[in-house]
């Protein structure tokens, strides 16, 4: 199977600390991953890297079936290429209702002049309010998102991630200030997206990762330190050292 | 979607109380209760309104603190004043060559306007930035082209940096600043310091001024009219919500794959534009402009009324701007009693600006929504402040009625 992303070698330091070290990772189109590490193991700088937020000193990542180098695009041209990013804090507009999240982040022209021109379709306005069903939302579109509970917060984002029709999605602790209930309807949520395209979760609750069950890569100090089934990783004697012996 | 959704509504009050207020200002006009010198006040306040407009955009909207958008709104008046002032001269100048019997050649009439108008800076020649100031079309061209490109190079010079926030503010203070020092030197080619005048007379037409100035009170209220309307369509569409959303979370925007930087450009070029325009007509009504009129302050009064007014509603722009304009020329033309105090005399020609200031400090602790907040309380739509708390234990139990709205 061809990886759609592709990053070789990138190393990235800050002020002589290297947050990546020769890094070098890959997804398929359509595959669940989960990345877990300590903290300052870099999966948040891996995130920024990919997302375009942070340029790497060297190395390379591609995207595609026609690899695409990322690196000189910007962040609005990555997110276009069909790259979608879900933060650790829900990050909607609260200002604005749901219908409006959602709208914003649904797939089309994004230019200034294609969104002067653009007109709510009924195709659109079905499209919002499958989303918003589908997370749960169906009867608050016209809410705003700032009076949504934490965890609705965090529902919105997924919904608008899924709006946006990415073709791979870099999703940061999904599951951080959720119930166990909404824990689960995540894990079921992310599991369904994985068959059509590709999703990197970046965890630390165990339990989450294990209802995920999929390949687990293991980041400490800016390199992959192990990869596999979670029992094999778990297993692994550096693994347990440095991260799992901790806890 | 009708027009006469709710969220239209409020465009439509704003167009019915123009409307009536241009025509009651029309029909005392007529009748003689109001001087021609008020009737250009109140036409000169519509310009000013149009700007706050532009600068709500940007500012309320976009949530970019331009400082510098007056220097748009007089680069506009100085370009049509170049035509004005041209055309007026060439009257005069073929007048009086016409005296001396023999008809003029094309070089003695260019000489004769070169001398009438940079005789005050000891020129006797046209500089080329003149060079179209004989057409009206062409220079009508420049008022949209000219401020339009300096804010085309300098957001793009500026967005592309990603300079946000008060660094921003600084910068455009700086452009603004930099403009009026070139345009105070007597070489810059727009006569110095003494500016262009005599716009008020227009010309070819032999219609006094009582006339005149109600056309120009109209053509402000009509461009007025249409620029609410179509900022409304902006604002109110899906353009309006990614820059709102970029006024909010910009790196959340980059994320969904909008440029924000273009966006910035394209609001900042507009509004600079739309300032122009209302600057074009604001200085055939002033009769006179300087480079005094790009002074950091102009702009940053700019940025007052519309504190005032009410940042991120259009007509709270509007509101601010008529209301702090009209009262400060009420306050500094020197027919509102003094205060005695014993000790001290309070003489609003000076103390104005303290009051101003007070008011400015006062609006931005106490109401930041501004005059156009009071609105929110008629209509009853207070937003609820949850700071994010979900709304009752389940969908079952009582809910603030606004947080469903």
């Amino acid at each position: 199977m061809s990886a759609l992303l592709e990053v070789s070698g990138v190393t990235v330091s800050f002020d002589g600390f290297r947050a990546i070290n020769n890094l070098t990772f890959a997804i398929g189109a359509a595959e669940l991953r989960a990345i877990i590490g300590p903290n300052g193991a870099g999966k948040s700088t891996f995130m920024d890297i990919v997302t375009g937020k942070t340029r790497p000193d060297s190395g390379s990542v591609t995207f595609g079936e026609r690899p695409v180098s990322l690196l000189k695009l910007s962040e609005a041209q990555i997110a276009r290429a069909g790259i979608g990013r879900k933060f650790q804090r829900p990050t909607v507009f609260e200002d604005q209702t749901v219908q409006e999240n959602l709208t914003l982040a649904l797939k089309a022209g994004r230019g200034p002049l294609a969104v002067l021109r653009w007109r709510k379709s009924a195709a659109d306005e079905a499209r919002v309010a499958e989303l918003a069903g589908q997370v749960g939302l169906g009867d608050s579109l016209t809410k705003k998102a700032g009076i949504l509970s934490h965890g609705q917060k965090q529902w919105l984002e997924i919904a608008m991630l899924l709006a946006q029709e990415p073709r791979l999605l870099l999703v940061d602790e999904p599951a951080a200030g959720m119930t166990l209930a909404e824990r689960e309807k995540t894990t079921e949520l992310l599991v369904e997206i994985a068959k059509t395209r590709a999703v990197v979760v970046v965890e630390h609750d165990m339990d989450f990762v294990r209802r995920l069950s999929c390949k687990v890569t293991v980041l400490h100090e800016g390199a992959v330190l192990a990869e596999g089934s979670l029992d094999h990783v778990t297993r692994n004697q550096s693994v347990i050292d440095v991260y799992l012996g901790r806890g | 979607m009708t027009i006469l959704h709710p969220r239209h509504r409020s465009a439509l009050v704003f167009l019915a109380c123009l409307a009536l207020f241009t025509i009651g200002v029309t029909v005392a006009a007529h009748f003689g209760l109001v001087s021609t010198s008020f009737v250009k006040t109140l036409g000169k306040t519509l310009c000013l309104c149009l700007a706050a407009l532009a600068m709500d955009l940007i500012w309320g909207y976009a949530g970019i603190l331009s400082l510098g958008h007056m220097a748009f709104f007089a680069l506009g008046g100085y370009m049509i004043g170049m035509w004005l002032m041209y055309a007026r001269t060439e009257e005069i100048v073929i007048a009086s060559l016409a005296n001396g019997g023999l008809p003029a050649t094309p070089e003695e009439i260019s000489q004769g306007i070169a001398t009438q108008i940079f005789g005050v800076v000891g020129a006797s020649y046209l500089p080329a930035i003149w060079s179209f100031a004989y057409s009206l079309p062409l220079q009508l061209a420049l008022v949209v082209a000219v401020p339009g490109l300096l804010a085309l190079v300098f957001g793009w010079l500026a967005f592309r940096s990603r300079v946000t926030g008060v660094y921003l503010s600084i910068l455009t203070q700086a452009m603004t600043l930099a403009l009026a020092l070139y345009l105070f030197q007597n070489d810059s080619g727009l006569r110095g310091n003494n500016g262009l005048s005599g716009l008020q007379n227009l010309p070819g037409i032999t219609a006094g001024q009582d006339t005149v100035s109600l056309w120009f009170f109209w053509a402000s209220a009509l461009a007025l009219a249409l620029a609410y309307v179509a900022l409304h369509a902006i604002v109110s569409g899906k353009f309006g919500s990614v820059i709102r959303a970029i006024r909010d979370d910009e790196a959340r925007v980059r994320f969904l794959g909008y440029s924000v930087e273009g966006y910035k450009l394209f609001v900042f070029t507009l509004t600079a534009v739309i300032c122009a325009l209302a600057g074009a007509l604001y200085y055939p009504q002033a009769g006179i402009i300087n480079p005094a009129e790009l002074a950091p302050i102009a702009s940053i009064y700019l940025a007052v009324w519309v504190a005032i007014g009410g940042r991120g509603r259009l007509y709270g722009a509007v509101i601010g701007a008529a209301l702090v304009s009209l009262l400060s020329s009420w306050f500094t033309g020197g027919r509102v009693p003094s205060i005695p105090l014993g000790f001290a005399t309070i003489n609003w020609v000076d103390w104005w600006q303290v009051l101003l200031g007070l008011t400015f400090v006062g609006v931005t602790l106490f109401a930041p929504k501004g005059i156009g907040g009071l609105f929110d309380h008629f209509t009853g739509s207070h937003p609820p402040d949850r700071k994010g708390a979900p709304l009752g234990p389940d969908d079952g139990s009582l809910r603030e009625r606004e947080a469903e709205a």
